[in-house]
């Protein structure tokens, strides 16, 4: 009886007393500092990324500030602020800092974090009937090894990179501005905190993609799993494949600038080109390992408030594989310009745009999933709305940029940090607010506001676009990335860009007020608030779930479809 | 720099903003500093281009005005060319609402082209892939919300219409990809033998134009500051002391490389940006189409002064480029004194990549 369907069902909403065993929670700092509990740790992830991304917020709001004006207006004051000197040179530096704070905290700290770890580790056991992950010691450590990463990258920023603190050399790190053009320990620092990250996310890795293929539920095929749990082991295959590359890369860096090789110095026979083909080999699977679990918390929140199953589920399901495997052979599209072969640019030409097909294959389907649907339209809905809308428009920019021939205009303008904003800033932050909002009651246990939910979205949303639709603008007058100060003619749409921010910043306090208001005063959660469109494991689960949950296993039998996991009653 | 403490603008900090200031004119000077005399074979070429013959102990960085103040007599002398407001420079918005929405204007072969097809395929094909799928969502909003559809439909699955999604994107892509390829194909042809070649060197943080067909000349070329740059009629933070002069009409080999990091030498109104990497030597044909300045900057992060190293292209008619030619010093190819070959022009290079 142990693994039957009525089994699991004693720890929903009846099974108050099967909670003293499930519910038993060690002390405050085994709990939290010793934690092997995926949801524990997930939460972690989660206030984790939310702190990060205060911090690369705050730093694109100062950088936002800066190019309202042209001239260098706030720079010195920061430098000094960061304990460099007040001359112009710092300030300039500075700038260059921060550029590559920002890139580094949002991607590594603040998206990656969130999506793989929070939303991940909290899902992927529930959605799959798991009672946790495979490795949960592992689970740990992934996680330490991310917030050490954190602190490396912070602490890189107050030590001397060059005569000035902290590393100016961009997210990307590119030699030789990172070897011999940027002495001093910053860079080093910067550089071990990628290491850091990157183990972190490789052990993570192998955690889903063992949790994935090992612990699912019986019954539980890989053609029944929900899409979001599709969406967890590609990106982890193409973090187990990349990340090493960037390991070595980056490790070859290190080595260059403190040993005395020459992987990326001509004078001893290197390239520094070479440097720009590893990183970008990580570095584009990278941007679908950022988006890919957004797509799969997507396609849940699509199906559940349509109240239908999501359309073409295998197309959705291989179209994510697809995106994974394209994405491993287009990243010299990131390097049109160093000088590579025109049959080369014709090949990562053509391949690029490849990666329009399936992407539009999603898209179509989240349509046609609401297609005759009966759609209701709580916060994760509007945010998935918001998304869809969002990252087709910084996916056609995308076809644009695809064009090697185009791209020689476009490289490293404006159009460029348009381009993958509207993909990250709103492609995988929306998801990443939409499933917030998708599940907040349930890891809470308290509903949040609907009304500050949807106050938080539409200003959001007016203020992203605010914020990056005019950089396309910018990006086809030619206005060039990473620069403090520009030419007079740029200065009306950086201003507007300017505005914008300010009121993106200012949605944000609905998102914070939201938590508190929930959290202090919200309604309790119960095990589905989201009705009958919401089919998938974790919703037959209390709210928040037990500690320990699925001692004894869900059983997916034939009845169950790859939409509807809920027990079968007779 | 002159507009650091001209629009230091933020009150509330003003005690340091005034530092900011005091030391700022130190940064200027530093920048002219780290510019290395030019090579003393060639000094009096590059310094002496706005000056008189025999001037060479002038300072290098000499305005245009005072050049042309010294040279009462030269009547041939070359003095800079006037820019053309919203030509080779990018267009506000208070100026034309309209042009600052878009490319600048292209003064390149490859500039039309590309404009061409950014304007009248991609352009178009992505509004409207943008404007079907809101057009779908909206539509879906309001057909099938709860209220309007009270019941769910089952439908999971219609390989017709999947088919189709998958075949008629593709078909798109293909109508792209045609124009794409015969652009690329057209800028990487290669210049002809008689191109006039022109190698573009980054510094941290400045530029230097060598023409070794011309007798290996070389003309190093610093920002000028905020307020030079306006008393010359020229836009600020884009504008240089000495520009790159080039031929009009006639096709140019461009080579780039750098000798300390990676920089990118980029001219958005002549659809020309190119990688300058230290042991490398880049090269791009290029033709201009009419006489003209055309502004561009640096476009690969290089360190603080990254926004602080512009490009001035300046196209002249032949003839009098062939003069520019002789102010500087240099031989026109199959004159009688012409020296090193083009051969030699950069025997420090590791690598030598041309594309085809």
């Amino acid at each position: 009886m142990a693994t039957t369907a009525e089994g699991f069902d004693v720890h929903s909403d009846h099974g108050h007393d099967a909670h003293d065993h499930a519910d038993h929670k060690p002390g405050f700092f085994a709990r939290w500092f010793m934690s092997t509990n995926h949801k524990d740790i997930g939460t972690m992830y989660l206030i984790f990324a939310i702190i990060a991304g205060i911090v690369g917020g705050a730093i694109s709001g100062i950088m936002r500030v800066e190019l309202a004006e042209p001239g260098i207006q706030y720079l010195t004051w920061w430098a000094q602020f960061m304990g460099g000197g007040n001359d112009l040179n710092t300030a300039l530096h500075m700038w260059n800092v921060f550029i590559t704070a920002h890139g580094l905290i949002m991607v590594f700290f603040m998206v990656m974090p969130a999506m793989i770890g929070g939303f991940g580790n909290w899902f992927v056991p529930l959605m799959i009937g798991a009672p946790d992950m495979a490795f949960p010691r592992m689970n740990n450590v992934s996680f330490w090894l991310t917030v050490a990463g954190f602190f490396s990258l912070l602490f890189s920023m107050f030590v001397p990179g060059g005569s000035d603190p902290g590393a100016g050399t961009g997210w990307t790190v590119y030699a030789p501005l990172s070897t011999s053009g940027s002495v001093g320990p910053a860079v080093d620092f910067a550089i071990f905190s990628l290491h850091l990250a990157g183990a972190g996310s490789i052990l993570g890795a192998t955690n889903f993609i063992t949790t994935i293929f090992n612990m699912r539920a019986p019954g539980m095929t890989l053609h029944k799993m929900p899409l979001f749990v599709w969406s967890v082991p590609v990106p982890a295959f193409l973090l187990l494949l990349a990340l090493p590359v960037l390991a070595a890369a980056i490790t070859m860096l290190l080595t260059d600038r403190n040993f005395g090789t020459t992987f990326f110095n001509p004078a001893g026979g290197g390239d520094p080109v070479l440097y720009q083909h590893l990183f970008w080999f990580f570095g584009h699977p990278e941007v679908y390992i950022m988006i890919l679990p957004g797509f799969g918390m997507i396609s849940q929140i699509v199906a559940t408030f349509s109240r239908k199953p999501v359309f073409g589920y295998l197309g959705m399901a291989y179209a994510m594989v697809a995106i994974g495997v394209v994405g491993f052979i287009v990243w010299a599209h990131h390097m049109y310009t160093t000088g590579l072969d025109v049959n080369t640019k014709m090949y990562f030409t053509a391949a690029t745009m490849v990666i329009a097909v399936p992407t539009g294959v999603k898209i179509f389907s989240w349509i046609a999933t609401m297609w005759g649907g009966s759609l209701e339209f709580k916060s994760p809905m509007v945010w998935s709305l918001g998304f869809i809308f969002l990252f087709t428009v910084g996916g056609v920019t995308g076809v644009v940029l695809a064009n090697g021939g185009i791209d020689d205009n476009l490289h490293d303008t404006y159009y460029v940090v348009a381009h993958f904003h509207y993909v990250l800033s709103m492609g995988a932050v929306f998801s990443m607010f939409a499933g917030f909002y998708y599940w907040f009651p349930k890891m809470s246990g308290r509903m949040h506001s609907e009304l500050l939910s949807h106050l938080h979205f539409w200003t959001f949303f007016i203020g992203v676009n605010v914020i990056f639709f005019p950089q396309h603008f910018l990006g086809m007058q030619g206005m060039p990335r990473r620069y403090p100060d520009y030419a007079e003619a740029f200065h009306f749409w950086h201003q507007v860009s300017t505005y914008g921010y300010y009121i993106m910043a200012g949605s944000m306090l609905f998102f914070f007020v939201n938590i508190l208001y929930a959290l202090a005063a919200g309604k309790k959660a119960p095990a589905n608030p989201w009705g009958e469109g919401a089919t998938t494991l974790e919703w037959t689960l209390p709210s928040p779930p037990p500690y320990h949950q699925f001692e004894t296993l869900p059983v997916i039998t034939d009845a169950n479809d790859y939409h509807d996991h809920r027990p079968v009653t007779a | 720099m002159g507009q650091m403490h001209t629009r230091m603008k933020l009150a509330s900090l003003g005690a340091l903003a005034a530092l900011a200031a005091i030391v700022a004119p130190v940064g200027a000077a530093a920048q002219d500093a780290a510019a290395p005399a030019t090579t003393a074979t060639q000094a009096g070429a590059v310094d002496g281009a706005q000056t008189a013959p025999g001037a060479e102990a002038l300072p290098g960085n000499l305005t245009p005005a005072e050049a042309a103040a010294t040279d009462t007599q030269g009547e041939a002398a070359y003095t800079p060319m006037a820019p053309t407001k919203g030509k080779g420079m990018p267009t506000s918005f208070e100026d034309d609402p309209v042009k600052s929405l878009g490319f600048q204007d292209q003064y390149s072969n490859i500039g039309d082209y590309a404009r061409w097809m950014h304007d009248s395929i991609l352009l178009p094909v992505i509004t409207a892939i943008s404007l079907l799928v809101l057009g779908l969502l909206l539509f879906v909003v309001v057909r099938f919300n709860r209220r309007a559809n009270p019941v769910a439909s089952k439908t999971t699955h219609n390989t017709m219409i999947e088919v189709v999604w998958t075949i008629v994107p593709v078909i798109v892509l293909v109508v792209i990809a045609v124009p794409s390829i015969t652009l690329l194909a057209r800028q990487y042809e290669t210049a002809p033998a008689d191109a006039v070649t022109i190698k573009a060197t980054g510094y941290q943080w400045y530029w230097s134009y060598t023409y070794p067909d011309n007798g290996e000349i070389e003309v190093v070329s610093n920002m000028l500051d905020h307020d030079e740059a306006l008393k010359r009629g020229e836009p600020a933070q884009l504008a240089v002391d000495n520009r790159m002069v080039v031929p009009a009409g006639v096709p140019l080999r461009i080579q780039t490389t750098a000798t300390d990091v990676i920089h990118a030498f980029a001219v958005p109104s002549l659809w020309f940006k190119m990688d300058a990497v230290p042991g490398r030597l880049n090269e791009k044909q290029l033709t201009i189409k009419e006489p003209g300045v055309y502004y561009g900057q640096c476009s690969e992060l290089c360190g603080a002064r990254h926004a602080y190293m512009p490009i001035v292209v300046e196209a002249l008619p032949p003839a009098q480029f062939a003069e520019w030619v002789k102010e500087q010093g240099g031989t026109m190819p199959g004159e009688a004194e012409a020296p090193a070959p083009a051969a030699d022009a950069a025997p420090e290079q590791v690598a030598l990549l041309t594309a085809r």
